[in-house]
């Protein structure tokens, strides 16, 4: 039996978009939306009436305000786009579950250019009173209950992402040693690439003094350990490999996905808490092609929480297990100029929360080499994506022409 | 704020609704015994209820009392207003003596967030709330000061 064919190689990222990001917009999600779609489209060297199939993660309804950005129907009927497949969902490998749906529909021959987008206005949507927690106001005589898996977290106040990472945390701590003033340079990394990007959020240089005297959130983890909620939109254009060389503009290759959730799906009764399932979404996507880790030119890895892009550092073997810390300690190995160039746009830390997708468009944006500034020195070829955490994960390469 | 220095959850505690699932763990705490789903045929502990057991998918899952010792896997000492009012409290990630693979997510309580540790032994405690006892952790005797 021959091996499997590897679907996902079929496909490319032609084009992509991103809308204006920042700090309570005032726009609309639709509105973001759109803007970032017609760019893509545009930048594809495509029209609306090309695109026949649509994708987003999650969809309409879900989470606390803003973060789901509009539905694929809203979107669909917004640019009135003629669909042969569309797809909008909450669950699968993590935020970039949209874009693997979409490069296996193209691979299936179900669409052809595939419109993939992910939007967030949860900036506007805090308003002043800052993140909150999820089901944080609820609980006391007469406010609903809650069942389902949130019923075992809820009740003893771990209502945020940030409870659950920080135990990722501390026991990464507990078990390598890790410290404080090396988780920093996640952030500290991201501050210094974010001056170089004109679209970030916060972009004042930041001092390991200044990490260190930011307010605790949930300890370890403080204030610059967590991600910068704003308002924006992302956009890709997924096709087929056939079209590569028709895009005006370079094709990123989809080389391979990683997918795989092999642990117990939950944030307490996973197995491994220092990885979670970016243990097994990695390894899934390295059983998928002949590169390997050291072939990976610059990884843009997600930072919803610093601690995150550690995981995904070793998960992804980008460092040796157990060895992020003093890997990442200085900054220099992760510097735009370094070993492994992570996080070159300023990453969620620093450019802003875009959930997983601003890591997609930041890699393409080098492999294209349009980083500007921030533009890696040596052109990369190999591209590492990863989004998520926890139970929740999935991961790919991008490459520059075909590998 | 207790004289140990933090509060023992948030301010607001959100409770479970309760239906024939789980209303044994989460009223449990009532004759003070900490119980999880037991399977008759493999003996595996389950959590969180499921209907069957996904050990061996053979026995029957039946409550039974635990010892109601654990211990900390890992945890965190929140001090975000999540819930407005809340003093900095204790969530911690507690492992059951019976079985490795058993956790809790809780609040550590009776102790100053300082002495909290992995590896620490813990003890159940129950927290009244209306029909629902929470089960909290509390150090070991051999660990209180």
């Amino acid at each position: 039996m021959s091996p499997p064919e590897l679907l996902e190689r079929r496909s490319i990222i032609s084009g992509i978009g991103q809308s204006d990001v920042g700090r309570r917009l005032g726009r609309g999600e639709l509105d973001l939306t759109v803007d970032a779609c017609l760019q893509a489209i545009a930048d594809a060297g495509l029209t609306r009436d090309d695109i026949d199939g649509l994708a987003t993660f999650p969809g309409a309804g879900i989470g606390t305000g803003g973060f789901a950005g509009p539905s694929t129907p809203e979107v669909q009927d917004a640019l009135r786009l003629k669909l042969n497949w569309h797809d909008g969902g909450l669950e699968g490998p993590g935020q970039l579950r949209a874009v693997f749906a979409a490069c296996l529909a193209v691979a299936a021959g179900l669409a052809r250019h595939v419109l993939v987008y992910r939007t967030v206005t949860e900036s506007s949507a805090q308003g002043e009173g800052g993140r909150q927690g999820i089901g944080a106001m609820g609980g006391g005589r007469g406010i609903p209950r809650f069942s389902g898996v949130m019923q075992w977290t809820l009740p003893y106040g771990a209502v945020s992402a940030a409870n659950w990472l920080a135990m990722i945390a501390q026991r990464r701590m507990f078990e390598y040693g890790l410290t404080r003033e090396q988780l920093a340079w996640i952030a500290l990394n991201g501050r210094r690439n974010a001056a170089r990007n004109p679209k970030a959020i916060y972009r004042d240089p930041m001092s390991l003094d200044d990490y260190l005297a930011a307010r605790m959130i949930s300890t370890p983890l403080c204030l610059y350990d967590c991600d910068a909620p704003c308002d924006g939109s992302t956009a890709v254009v997924v096709s087929h490999v056939d079209y590569a060389l028709d895009t005006p503009n370079t094709a990123c290759h989809v080389n391979a996905i990683g997918t795989a959730l092999r642990g117990r799906p939950s944030w307490d009764q996973f197995d491994d808490m220092t990885t979670f399932s970016a243990r097994d979404a990695a390894a899934s996507m390295w059983a998928r092609t002949e590169l390997r880790p050291s072939d990976v030119d610059v990884a843009e890895l997600y930072d919803g929480f610093s601690i995150l892009t550690m995981v995904w550092l070793e998960e992804l073997g980008l460092c040796a297990k157990g060895e992020s810390g003093p890997f990442v300690d200085g900054g220099t190995r992760i510097a735009l100029d370094g070993q492994i160039p992570l996080n070159t746009s300023g990453g969620q830390l620093s450019a802003g929360r875009l959930h997983g997708f601003g890591m997609l468009h930041e890699a393409c944006v080098q492999l294209r080499g349009e980083g500007g500034e921030r533009q890696v020195p040596v052109r990369p070829e190999v591209a590492a994506v990863a989004a998520g955490g926890g139970p929740i994960a999935g991961c790919m390469l991008l490459t520059r022409g075909l590998s | 704020m207790t004289p140990s220095g933090a509060a023992r959850g948030p301010a607001v505690r959100v409770l479970p609704r309760l239906d024939d699932t789980n209303r044994f763990f989460w009223t449990s705490g009532e004759d003070g015994h900490l119980r999880f789903l037991r399977c008759t045929a493999c003996r595996h502990y389950v959590h969180p209820p499921v209907p069957r057991c996904p050990y061996c998918l053979e026995g029957s899952l039946v409550p039974e009392p635990v010892s109601g010792t654990g211990v900390v896997h890992s945890f965190t000492v929140n001090h975000q207003q999540w819930i407005p009012g809340s003093d900095p409290y204790v969530i911690g990630l507690v492992t059951i003596a019976e079985q490795d693979d058993v956790r809790l997510t809780t609040n550590v309580v009776d102790c100053a967030p300082d002495d909290v540790h992995i590896g620490m032994a813990v003890d159940v405690t129950f927290e009244q709330a209306e029909d629902v006892w929470l089960p909290l952790f509390k150090p070991a005797p051999e660990l209180r000061p």
